[in-house]
This record gives C-alpha cells, structure tokens and sequence, in this order.
C-alpha cells in the first residue's frame, strides 16, 4: 500500500523537525556524528512513525520488532527519533554528551530506552540483528528484525560474515537498509575502499535486493511492503542517499561526518532545512 | 539424582575428555533448558557441542568458518532471551572474535556461555597459531565477564552445570582431550569464585589451574616423600572473579606461593594471584610458573608441559627453588623504613 497523502505530509514534517533537532543536539552537545545521521533520517522516520511494531510506553514489549542501528555512530539521528517517538524525555537530549548521562555518542542498550543493542564498534549490528532473527525462530514468535548498516562499514569482513549466515539461514524477517551515502571518514567510499557493485554483492551473497532513493519515503514504503512479504531470504534495501541531506553546505562533504555548530552554522542549517 | 543435577560420575568421566563430557552435560541440560541455543563454527564435531546439536537440531547453528559473526549473533540470541552455548578453539574464541566477545556480550553483560576447547598447549601439534597461551590474560580483562579453567573432566561438568546457574558471560575453559583425573569422587563443593583445597599443607602453597591441578598435586606427593616438605595445592579452577580468600589463607599460613598455568606467566592466574598478594603488603615467597613469554614449538601436549616446566616435574624443581629462597619477612621491613 502507498503512502496516504497524509502519511506523506505526516513524515516529511517528522523527518524535517527530527533533522532540526539533530542539527540542534549537534549545536549544544559539541559535536555529532550529523553527516551520517541527515542521510539515514527518511529510513528511520518511516520505520519507527510507520512499519515498527513498537510501544514506547512498554519499551521491552516482548513482541516488538526489533530495530539494530548497525552503523552505531547514527547515534545522533536514533536519539533524536527514540526521544520524538516518546521513548524518553527531551531532557536526554539536552544532556547529550554530558559525562555519566543516558545518551552518548554510541546508544547504549543498558541506558537508553528502545535501543535493543549497543553498536558503535563497526560490523557488529547486523551479526546480533541475525541472533535476533534466529532467536524469533527458536521462540517462535512473529517479530521482525530492521536494520540499518552503513556503505562505510560493509567494508568490515564481519558484515559479509552475517550476510552469509543470514541468507543461509533463510531469515526473510529480516530486512535490512544500506544507508549508501557513499561518503566515509576519509573521503568518497569508491576512493577508500570500492564498494561496487554493492547491490550485485548483495544478491550474490542470496539476499533479495532492491534499490531505491532512500529520502524518498513511497520509494521506502513500496520497498519495505515488498520485503514484508517476500519469503525464503532476507531483505536488503540499498538506498542510495545524501551525506549530510538537508543542510546544503553538509552534503556530500565527508568533511560533515563529524562535527560541531557554532549558533551561526545552527541558524544556517535550520534555515537550509526548512526548504526541504 | 544429586542435587547438582549431574547425571555423569567421575568413573564415566574417567573414560571421557574434557570436551565429550562437555557435549553430553549440555545434551542432558538441554532437556531441562529450552533457552539453550547452541552455536558453532565447523567445529561441532571437534568442540563435542555437536552431541547437543545432533540431540536439538533447531536450536543449534552452525555459522562455518565465521567466529566473529557467531559471537555477534551469540549476543542477539541472547538478547532474544535464550541462552546460547558457544564454542570455538581457545585461541579463535579470544583472539579471532575478541571485540565481538568484549563489546557485543560483555559490555551488553549478556548471557553467553563460551565453552573453549584446545586451551594451552593441549592442541600440542597444533603449533603457535592454534595453541591459545594467551587467552587467560585477553579474557580475564572484560568487565563481566567469569573465567573458568576446570582441571578435569567432572569439574568441567560441574562447570558447565554451573555456567546455567550463572547470570552473564561466562568463558569456560578446557583441553582437546586425555586430561588426566584429578578427583576421586563425582560430587564436592563446586562453585564458580570458590577454589578447592586438593590436599592440605604448611611449608608451600602450590596454586593451579586447568591440566597442571594435577600434575601440582602429582608434584606434592613426590615432594612429600622426598623432601619431607608439607606441600599445599589449591585448584584455582575460577580466575576471575579469583578466591582471594583462599589466596590469602595460603599467604598467611604457608609464606610461600608458586602458581602454575597452561599459559604465558603473563596476565593469568599467576598474574591474579600476585595482584592479590601484591595489594595485601604481606611479604611472601612467590614465583609464577607458565610459559615463558614465548611462541612454543609444536609437538605432543605432555611433551611441550614438560619442556616448558608446567608438568609434574618443573613444578618440583620449581618448589625446590622456591623453598631455597629468602624474602623478607615484615619484622625485616621495619629496619629499612
């Protein structure tokens, strides 16, 4: 089913308050991973105001989807939507970065409310994403497992080593999303470490494959009902998105994977996204 | 059935190494526990968790050659609320999936048991790239985390029983087979944190771990018979968290302490055992035996233990050297202050 023209304005208005906000915390905290975190926003609003099946009141609800950020130094972007979608107060936000507070670079699962595992570390997330699929299975129970990895990351072996485990063990309620910014910490992907064909890996390695826009929410919609209901392999979504989307001096500078605003760069970045 | 809940006996587990009890305890506990997962990488046959994956094929995975997926996915099932068995080689367990054993089940302070065979020097033919000298001191490192090393094959049933009762990540330790038995019954006080007293003493205190528990109490009765000298062995079978108390009983008692380990003399049970004495200002008489901080050469386990002092009798010559040796007692110390 295609995105209601209300679901449609809904999301946008989320995915532009949670950019505003990421670009805030980025403000008052120091510094943020915010590059990474404006490319992936689209992904994670559609997922947790959408297809997430999650009660923030009831955060360990033993029939939730399960949500992985494998690429762990989105932390920025999942706190921002977590507090949004009521999984805690906007207090945390405000603290963020602050020493012994609940929210830190890489979210941890111990801390923070509706964060089902700690990451940071790369080519871990989407391994425990796999545990949690198998763990369904074993339990029987109908949850789902989303996760989202980064373009940057798929260069750890370990991803490759999940990839493998997950299409062997036919986990078709796994889906997962390649936030394909095509930037890392030290410049383009392709200059770093070539990734494609990164879609053509995925299918050969026995994942059902889809590429799409990933700031282009019935793009996600179509994808994410596609990969519902497909049976007999995991899902990987590739989107292909725009480091640092939103705010125009960021994108596509692998400068903004990590930074911080002055009050002035703040104002510019809101005001960069309230054209979007 | 005892209380335990140990269906094996010390005359069955006389016949059997330390990984084939290892695989039939987990068998019969998983009956009891239906959150038991168990996960390998193409090393069911070898680790012996296969005999549980043969008993409970849909709870068992086999993730191939991949050790730090399998910890990586070890988490996510425990996260799920089962419990997952996990076993790999010593040396692949610490070193090859290290980050993933400290940062996905340590720091998330899962419940993941890790039972790792081929520990020390028991993959003798191995050689440098499979033997695991090293884990002790990698593992005992990670916040969380428990450290066993059983002597026997019963210990490493009544550890692996124990491993259930245990809340968190536990690393159990064994060999690759023909671990020579130390305990004469099948029940005794067996507790994770607790060391047991294998033969009391006065002159030396001899602390071991692992396969050398029996060679230290072997090295006792020589040195009993021979040098007339009253020798002390406590099984150190849990590094981490370690019995300090029994360390300290020892020290206050017998003044002089050998520790002895499958492993290098660096970072474990040697190097636990001298933080505890080291923090308590008592003086004492102490050497560490292990290997040498070095890579060994292959060869048979029995062989390589004895050309590395960790057997029967390196720790004779050892205790010898130690009983010939002065340290200051505290009344000495007031002189210098």
């Amino acid at each position: 089913m295609a995105l209601t023209s209300q679901e449609r304005t809904d999301l946008k208005r989320i995915g532009r308050e949670i950019r505003e906000t990421i670009v805030d915390v980025t403000g008052w905290s120091g510094g943020a991973h915010i590059g990474g975190s404006l490319s992936m926003t689209e992904i994670v609003t559609i997922l947790y105001w959408k297809y997430l099946r999650i009660d923030p009141k009831n955060p360990k609800w033993e029939d939730r989807d399960r949500f992985v950020l494998s690429k762990g130094h989105g932390g920025v972007g999942h706190g921002v939507v977590l507090c949004k979608r009521g999984f805690f107060d906007f207090k945390h936000l405000e603290e963020y970065n602050h020493t012994d507070s609940m929210l830190g670079m890489h979210l941890d699962s111990k801390k923070v409310p509706g964060v089902e595992v700690s990451t940071g570390s790369m080519g871990h997330g989407l391994g425990e994403a796999v545990g949690l699929a198998l763990g369904a299975r074993v339990l029987k129970k109908d949850w789902r497992v989303y996760c989202v990895i980064g373009d940057g990351e798929s260069n750890e072996g370990s991803i490759w080593e999940a990839a493998m485990a997950a299409a062997h063990y036919k986990l078709s309620h796994l889906i997962g999303f390649l936030d394909r910014n095509r930037m890392m910490i030290d410049g383009p992907t392709e200059e770093v470490m070539s990734l494609e064909p990164v879609a053509d890996k995925w299918k050969a390695f026995g994942w059902n494959t889809r590429v799409v826009d990933g700031h282009d929410l019935d793009a996600l919609a179509d994808a994410i009902e596609a990969a519902q209901a497909h049976t007999g392999s995991p899902t990987m979504i590739v989107c292909n998105t725009v480091k640092g989307k939103g705010v125009k001096f960021m994108e596509d500078d692998p400068a903004w994977h990590y930074g911080g605003l002055n009050s002035e760069l703040v104002q510019k970045a809101k005001a960069s996204i309230a054209e979007m | 059935m005892p209380e335990s809940g140990l269906t094996w006996t010390v005359y069955d587990a006389d016949k059997m190494t330390q990984r084939e009890i290892y695989g039939a305890v987990l068998a019969d506990l998983g009956d009891k526990h239906p959150e038991i997962v168990g996960l390998s990488a193409d090393l069911a046959k070898s680790t012996k968790i296969g005999t549980f994956g043969d008993k409970f094929p849909d709870r068992f995975f086999n993730f191939g050659i991949a050790e730090q997926n399998m910890f990586a996915v070890a988490a996510g099932l425990a996260k799920a609320g089962l419990t997952p068995f996990v076993s790999t080689f010593s040396a692949f367990a610490s070193m090859r999936a290290c980050e993933f054993v400290r940062t996905d089940v340590c720091y998330q302070n899962l419940n993941v048991k890790i039972i790792a065979t081929h520990g020390g020097t028991s993959f003798g033919s191995g050689g440098a790239t499979h033997h695991a000298t090293e884990d002790l001191s990698i593992v005992r490192a990670f916040p969380n985390m428990k450290l066993v090393v059983p002597a026997d094959a019963i210990e490493t049933a009544h550890a692996v029983i124990a491993c259930m009762r245990t809340p968190g990540p536990v690393y159990v330790r064994i060999g690759r087979g023909f671990e020579p038995r130390v305990y004469e019954k099948t029940e005794y006080d067996f507790e994770i944190g607790r060391a047991v007293e294998m033969k009391p003493g006065r002159d030396i205190t001899v602390i071991a771990t692992g396969v050398t528990v029996f060679h230290a109490v072997q090295a006792a009765k020589i040195l009993e018979a021979d040098d007339k000298l009253s020798v002390r062995v406590i099984n150190m079978h849990t590094i981490k968290p370690i019995d300090r108390d029994a360390i300290m009983k020892a020290l206050t008692e017998t003044r002089r302490i050998i520790t002895v380990e499958d492993h290098n003399y660096i970072g474990g049970l040697g190097a636990a055992v001298a933080e505890v004495i080291a923090e308590s200002g008592k003086g004492c008489a102490f050497q560490r035996v292990g290997i040498p901080d070095c890579f060994i050469s292959h060869g048979y386990p029995e062989d390589l233990m004895n050309l590395y002092g960790i057997d029967t009798d390196g720790i004779v010559a050892k205790v010898r050297d130690v009983m010939g040796r002065e340290f200051e007692t505290d009344e000495d110390w007031e002189d210098e202050v």
